[in-house]
């Protein structure tokens, strides 16, 4: 039997996270008997993302499911096509990024599958144990299907690195039959940040800001470190809250959950649900006016003082 | 018009929890317990629409056991009107809440669902979308505005690049997101007059749906802990530890 992950792309290019989610397929499939793993790319005018997703490290081939129906890659719809796929073909696993994209998609299709999915695993144990984080990120468990059933999961990017674009392309072939919409939803419109920022999720470094920031314009100061550094910009949910950054800055147990090498934490006090957002970084920096912050238990270099002070004169020695 | 809203109970969002020594789980003995803060602002938004004569009627239902009564009275309290009450000691998975929250669907025939878009213990982020599923209905996921009209729902959604807003036929399942609505506080004259308001109690078991587990937790253990840190007394000691020591930059 084989693999199929559900790629993440916008039509115009696949999403990195794809990559990540390949990675934990691959991983699957070490402890397994080596079983082929299936790319499913569902949208509109994608080829360009199918030409990519043929390219990635330890794919087998690509479906490619390309209809007008499927360009707005609303849950229903892109379900009833991930279901055809698992009807036309035999497989052990479906996998999905545990993004915005595979967290409101990948239940939908466990539940017409009539199996327990296991949502955002870090690590693959064997091809039916994974850990995962609950409780904020403070504890791990680690889960075994039981049920001699397809196993559906979610994969948290940070727990696996990137399968590599290689020179070569694996077969994409057109998927046998197209699903149609049928729930009546309707995609009125999409308000998204500017491509040309950094995606949160995929920057080796990241600079977060706080309610320590005080006030929208100061995230300016956070941004121009950012550009210094050549990092993403991410926020507390309190900054978001207060409207000083849109949403898609948030970082936490509900928000991205990040891990890069180097997250600069500037007037976020360190709740327990942004810890989970970002606690497996590499190297954590804090800057905060308060020295009892949370955020201080788990920096390895922590700087106490004025963050609208700190922040020009740190972009400034870089 | 019905609505639906299913609440959970689980450890207190301030509650930083502790994994028992044995690995066996988490330590919740003598741990404080809410409502899941994301289950609180689906409450609210059903009395919100209430309130602008959009619904009628607001039932709340957990799914646990008796002590999940203490949730439906905080519902009751913040204006819900009925309370359900599916008890059990079992550990029940999202598809198995799903299930039952089906039979409660079937039963209630409510227009409208909402469900917290994530349960803070569990972490899985699952069942709106399993019931959504189950019932053949459309799913509104993560909604940060909800709006009804018509038969119809239009709803604003936070996602990794933004927001997106869609528009789909009642009835559905709806799961909130943060920025959907502050929750009102409960006042002790409401905490009151939840307390004449009907609460119903029957068995899991009696809803005949298959629930057994489908997953088995071979164990619970903590985080590595990460080396303590050094407090740096100036910008340049930060960039020089960063360079020369962390090498991160």
């Amino acid at each position: 039997m084989s693999l199929l992950v559900l790629a993440e792309h916008d039509n115009a290019a696949l999403k990195p996270v794809t990559q990540h989610t390949v990675t934990a397929a691959r991983k699957i499939g070490e402890k397994a008997d080596a079983p082929e793993i299936h790319l499913l790319v569902m949208g509109h005018r994608a080829d360009s993302v199918a030409a990519a997703a043929a390219r990635i490290e330890g794919v087998t081939k690509v479906i490619l499911a390309d209809a007008v129906e499927l360009g707005s890659q609303t849950a229903e719809v892109l379900t009833a096509q991930v279901l055809l796929q698992v009807q036309a073909e035999k497989y052990s696993h479906v996998l999905a990024p545990a993004t915005t994209y595979g967290k409101n998609l990948s239940p939908r299709v466990a539940a017409k599958l009539d199996v327990q999915q296991i949502s955002g695993i870090i690590d693959v144990l064997s091809p039916t144990t994974f850990v995962r984080p609950i409780y904020a990120g403070n504890a791990l468990a680690t889960v075994e299907s039981v049920a001699n059933a397809i196993i559906v999961l979610t994969v948290l990017s940070t727990g696996f690195d990137s399968s590599r674009i290689t020179e070569t392309s694996v077969p994409i072939e057109p998927a046998k039959e197209l699903a149609k919409e049928t729930a009546g939803v309707r995609l009125v419109g999409r308000q998204l940040a500017s491509s040309d920022r950094i995606e949160l999720t995929a920057a080796r470094v990241v600079v977060s800001g706080g309610r320590g920031l005080q006030k929208a314009e100061n995230f300016r100061l956070l941004e121009a470190l950012a550009t210094k550094l050549n990092a993403a910009v991410g926020a507390s949910r309190a900054a978001v809250d207060a409207g000083f950054v849109p949403n898609d800055y948030q970082v936490g147990q509900t928000g991205k959950i990040v891990a890069p090498e180097l997250y600069i934490a500037v007037g976020i006090s360190g709740a327990i649900q942004h810890l989970a957002g970002m606690r497996d970084s590499k190297v954590i920096v804090a800057i905060n006016k308060d020295p009892d912050a949370p955020i201080f238990q788990v920096a390895d270099y922590g700087l106490v003082g004025d963050a609208l002070e700190i922040l020009p004169r740190l972009t400034a020695q870089l | 018009m019905k609505l639906l809203v299913p609440v959970k109970r689980v450890v207190d969002f301030t509650v930083k929890v502790r994994v028992k020594p044995d690995g066996s789980g988490v330590d919740l003995d003598n741990v404080k317990m809410s409502m899941n803060p994301f289950d609180e602002i689906a409450v609210e938004e059903a009395i919100r629409l209430k309130e602008r004569g959009v619904a009628s009627e607001v039932i709340v239902v957990s799914l646990g056991s008796a002590a999940c009564q203490e949730t439906l009275r905080t519902a009751l309290a913040m204006g819900a009107d009925r309370a359900i009450l599916v008890e059990t000691d079992a550990e029940l998975e999202p598809l198995a809440v799903a299930k039952l929250l089906k039979q409660i669907v079937e039963k209630e025939a409510p227009q409208l669902v909402i469900l917290g878009k994530q349960a803070i213990d569990d972490d899985s982020n699952q069942t709106g979308q399993m019931l959504a599923a189950l019932l053949d209905w459309p799913q509104g996921t993560f909604a940060s505005k909800l709006d009804i009209a018509a038969g119809k729902a239009t709803i604003t959604r936070e996602i990794d690049g933004g927001l997106e807003t869609l528009e789909f036929p009642l009835p559905a399942v709806i799961t909130t997101d943060l920025r959907l609505n502050e929750p009102r506080y409960t006042t002790l004259p409401n905490i009151i007059k939840a307390k004449k308001r009907p609460l119903d109690t029957f068995a899991a078991g009696d809803l005949q749906t298959e629930i057994a587990p489908r997953l088995k937790t071979q164990k619970v253990e903590a985080p590595q802990p990460r080396k303590p840190g050094i407090r740096v007394n100036s910008v340049e000691e930060l960039v020089t530890k960063l360079r020369e020591e962390a090498k991160v930059i």
